[in-house]
């Protein structure tokens, strides 16, 4: 029946308006609004209990003021900003400033006199990231030998000055660990999650397990 | 016109009155004792037109936000939801937006015109409202022609479309003028045909005596008429599927591409409005308007059918796909010409039997009359869909052309 | 009498809302019929071709992502495939059954988009697109989760892909699979029986058969064109043949094919990405490749049948870390040469539509 369709469309699109379930998956970043019932059941009370204990942010919530926190979770290989470097696993190689395909690393090191036995140990005078020009590919990540960089998890970069846009190795070193999983099956093996509070430390991010003071023993102390 | 004593809403013939009944402060201002009684009349205008504007452009921040937050759920987004309570303070921050946005003109532009054509879309709109009965009778009492106005004032709004997609020097401008102009004049004449059949069963030209005559709501007595005047409407007031004066995507922006800050705030507040001021002329026309129901007063029934019709209209929005534009115009002239008048024919024909010596229908009568529109209105449809398209929705077979077949290269 | 009319000549672009990127129309039009159309390209050119000749050949991967931005996982797949032809690199099958998946994941986002953006060019006030958008955003979820990425993902190495799938993306791809049919179910009864979408794109620019295969057009369009021609089938790469599909064709080329084309073939994705799921090995993932690697002098050309048509790259090797020459045979870029067949003689809503229903993205065709 000719017009048939048209009134198809119609009730399709009603369908859509009324279950919940076909709406976007949203996070309204920063924050959402939040109703009553939402605000109760996040309090983990019911509606009336809620509203005994809390008048004013239940009436807050009622006339649909009321905020709560509202991040998307990231998967645990989000490739983001804030990369994640470990000073003491470099050895200032720069395999990732080669296989970098923008050049956007830059490298500076000297020789740090310490540690003669196991070979000369560089020092890390400058590693700059400019991540303005960063198409977070991973490929640095992918070639680190000694899995000294990692990709961050963060996106919250916005700056008003191009070249507050380079991370400096100051900002690396001070920056909190939160290495993605990216490319790292190791911190995924052991269900690492970056967004976490929980920060990784250097002795588990690497690829291989860190000998024991045992094994190095084993190993080197009876040259 | 304000002879006899009017009931209902606050009407241009109370304020008159109450302002010539008390003419004490009038005259201490003006030393002419002739001129008071005008001052009166001209202050009582003044204060009507100042309520009225302003109700329906308040009406019109609400629809803008209802539209929004309604298409969102449609589209299953959230829509405005930041700016006070569930978004609702949204449009003032739309209009803070605008204002403070510079007011462009372009060099080639013919400014006169291009800086009249806003009011000229918006004042029509506004017009509108003056003759609608909100209670027993409209703002300006019970103006005998209320629907000529009506009729007369809403074709304006074509002048104002050319207007502003003239003046702008702009080809997608002039694009969407020209179609305005086509569409809307097209679109005139089945509505206006389909007012006809109000008519004639009302009885009368004034809208106050049409919303009496609706013991049925005429939805229900003629529902063809209704169906050809909503679609007129919705062709009027350029709405999807009859978008095509904008049409988003082909044109831009259509006529007001040019327009920026305050005056295209004024062609958006005109076309935000114009769904309400359909839903009105709706309601009266056919949804037996302020007519109240068992205790439910009669503004708040009105109020009530507004909302529904606007929600109606708006959910045929976000549904469908847009015209082309010669197939809208080919509908307006082949096929709601067409069903216009065969309303028109069937309406008079049942009204000429079934009036009674002073020109009453009774409502037993407008039942039997809704009977058979019904059966009409469904055999017009159906030979209508028959004759405009049914073929198209045979899809022949899909066969595998020869020219490059791939199991034919395997072999 | 008759009245002297001038024609028309507006520029559609580079900012137009319906033009899918930066991309200028140039259209002479006779009131309301198109006259002419001329293509004016270029405003998204990046040179890609010549900047994969200072790179190696895994840095190459990112260029890829951003030709067709809206099917990043196919380029990806085109190219590597060309470079493992160069360098004659074995695949492991595991790594080939994720490739396959992801770009059969792919080519439902893309169609998604096509669908949607066509459906905005008609006019249907954002509702189909938005629900297209909402279907491709769960592909975009798992592709975050399958290489931390939603878009310019990168996720194909040559030799294989970089990182097995995590644990979490097998009951994810299920749940979404389980869904899909009844999305695209949804968006059939939204769109393929309304009566204005198909008064506005039934017989409106039609492509016949014989006038496709002479534009070298490939893709949804030639097959709309009723011309059963898929690379997935006459070369069948990856594991593609041993899978079971069909390849949907149209009756007459017209809009509505090339749309209902798209939809069908979304439901053969679905198919092919369940049965991968069923047959996919355990194994290693990544050939054991050179980052700088030095393919033999020489040359090769790997296409895919990408979501816009035959997606290929023809890769030079003069034995160095480089690529000594990369050309790319963008789809977009050849199906978009047969819009002036098409569209000359109808109304300016047509151009638009028709102009949607090639699905071009710029990228890909300035690259």
């Amino acid at each position: 029946m000719y017009g048939f369709g048209l009134i198809k469309g119609l009730g399709v699109t009603m369908k859509n308006m009324l279950l919940p379930s076909r709406m976007f998956t949203l996070h309204q970043y920063p924050n959402r609004k939040i109703g009553l019932l939402g605000l109760a059941k996040k309090a983990g009370t019911n509606v009336f209990s809620y509203t005994a204990k809390q008048p004013v942010m239940a009436a807050k919530a009622v006339v649909g003021l009321a905020e709560v926190e509202d991040r998307e979770p990231l998967h645990g290989r989000f490739r983001g900003e804030e990369f994640t470097w470990y000073e003491d696993r470099c050895t200032g190689c720069a395999s990732c400033a080669k296989l970098c395909p923008l050049g956007i690393i830059k490298i500076v090191t000297h020789p740090s006199g310490g540690d003669m036995e196991e070979g000369e140990k560089y020092a890390i005078d400058v590693f700059d990231i400019d991540i303005g020009r960063c198409m977070f590919c991973g490929l640095c990540v992918e070639a680190c030998p000694y899995d000294a960089i990692h990709m961050g998890s963060g996106f919250e970069e916005g700056k008003y000055r191009r070249d507050e846009l380079v991370v400096t190795v100051d900002r690396l070193r001070s920056a909190p660990k939160h290495p993605s999983n990216w490319f790292r099956p190791q911190l995924e093996s052991k269900r690492y999650q970056p967004d976490g509070a929980q920060e990784a430390a250097s002795g588990e991010v690497g690829r291989h397990e860190q000998p024991s003071l045992h094994d190095q023993e084993e190993r080197w102390g009876k040259r | 016109m304000c002879g006899e004593a009017t009931g209902g809403i606050l009407d241009f013939c109370t304020v008159y009155r109450f302002l010539d009944v008390f003419p004490g402060w009038l005259e201490s201002i003006v030393v002419l004792d002739g001129l008071a009684s005008w001052l009166a009349y001209a202050l009582a205008g003044f204060f009507l037109a100042f309520l009225v504007i302003n109700t329906v452009v308040m009406a019109t921040a609400l629809n803008t936000w209802f539209e929004r937050r309604m298409l969102a759920r449609f589209q299953a987004r959230l829509g405005p939801n930041r700016w006070g309570p569930y978004g609702l303070l949204q449009p003032l921050a739309d209009v803070a937006k605008l204002i403070t946005k510079e007011d462009t003109v372009p060099d080639a532009a013919d400014r006169p015109v291009f800086n009249i054509a806003p009011i000229a879309f918006l004042a029509p709109t506004l017009l509108v409202v003056a003759v609608i009965p909100f209670g027993e009778n409209s703002f300006l009492g019970k103006l005998n022609v209320g629907i000529l106005f009506i009729v007369g004032v809403t074709s304006l709004n074509t002048l104002a479309i050319f207007m502003g997609g003239w003046a702008s020097r702009n080809k997608y401008a002039m694009l969407g003028a020209m179609r305005g102009v086509a569409m809307l004049i097209s679109y005139e004449v089945p509505m206006a045909l389909a007012i006809t059949g109000v008519l004639l069963l009302g009885g009368s030209l004034a809208l106050s005596s049409i919303v009496e005559a609706q013991q049925v709501p005429f939805l229900l007595v003629q529902p063809l008429g209704f169906l050809v005047f909503l679609a007129a409407a919705s062709a009027e007031m350029s709405r999807t599927p009859f978008d095509q004066i904008e049409a988003e995507s082909e044109l831009g922006a259509g006529y007001h591409t040019e327009y920026s800050g305050m005056k295209f705030a004024i062609f958006q507040l005109a076309e935000f409005m114009a769904p309400i001021i359909t839903a009105l002329i709706l309601v009266t026309l056919y949804l037996s308007g302020a007519k109240a129901v068992g205790p439910i007063p009669g503004q708040l029934m009105f109020v009530g059918k507004v909302v529904i019709v606007v929600f109606g209209m708006l959910w045929v929005r976000a549904t469908w796909p847009r015209l082309r534009v010669d197939q809208i115009m080919g509908l307006a002239w082949k096929g709601l010409f067409g069903l216009a008048l065969v309303n028109l024919f069937v309406v008079a024909i049942e009204v000429q039997v079934f009036r009674d010596l002073n020109g009453v229908v009774s409502t037993q009568e407008l039942w039997v009359m809704a009977g058979i529109n019904w059966m009409v209105t469904a055999g017009a449809l159906v030979l209508f869909a028959n004759i405009l398209g049914q073929r198209k929705l045979r899809r022949p077979e899909p066969v595998p052309s020869p020219l490059a077949n791939m199991s034919a290269e395997a072999d | 009498m008759t009245i002297r009319t001038e024609p028309v000549t507006i520029n559609l672009g580079p900012q137009h809302p319906s033009t899918h990127g930066v991309f200028r129309l140039r259209v002479t039009l006779d009131g309301e019929v198109v006259l002419d159309v001329e293509p004016v390209l270029g405003y998204l050119h990046r040179g890609s071709e010549k900047l994969a000749e200072t790179r190696s050949y895994v840095q190459v991967v990112t260029l890829t992502d951003r030709l067709d931005y809206t099917a990043s996982m196919s380029n990806n797949l085109a190219y590597v495939r060309a470079v493992e032809k160069l360098a004659g690199i074995e695949v492991p099958e595991r790594a080939q059954y994720i490739r396959v998946i992801s770009a059969e994941l792919q080519r439902i986002a893309s169609h998604l988009m096509a669908t949607g953006f066509l459906l905005n060019d008609l006019g249907a006030f954002a509702t189909p697109l938005m629900y297209c958008f909402r279907e491709r955003e769960r592909i975009l979820d798992l592709f975050e989760m399958l290489c931390g990425a939603r878009i310019t993902l990168s996720y194909m190495r040559p030799g294989g892909v970089f990182q097995d799938a995590p644990e979490d993306f097998w009951p994810a791809l299920g749940f979404f699979l389980k869904d899909m049919p009844g999305y695209i179910d949804d968006l059939e009864g939204l769109i393929t029986d309304n009566e204005i979408v198909l008064a506005r794109t039934r017989d409106v620019g039609t492509l016949s058969a014989e006038m496709a295969i002479n534009d070298s057009i490939t893709g949804p369009i030639l097959r709309a064109s009723s011309v059963q021609w898929d690379l997935r089938r006459a070369d069948p790469y990856e594991v593609y043949d041993r899978l079971e599909f069909d390849i949907p064709i149209g009756s007459v080329g017209d809009n509505f094919d090339r749309y209902l084309v798209r939809i069908q073939e979304m439901r053969q994705s679905v198919r092919i990405v369940e049965q991968c799921i069923r047959d996919i090995p355990d194994g290693p993932i990544r050939a054991d490749t050179e980052y700088f690697m030095r393919p033999p002098e020489g040359d090769a050309y790997a296409a895919v049948e990408g979501p816009k048509g035959e997606l290929g790259f023809y890769l030079v090797s003069d034995g160095g870390i480089a690529p000594y020459r990369c050309k790319i045979r963008a789809p977009s870029f050849i199906n978009l040469t047969s819009l002036r067949d098409m569209v000359v003689g109808w109304k300016m809503g047509d151009l638009i539509t028709t102009f949607g229903s090639i699905d071009v993205v710029m990228g890909e065709v300035d690259r």
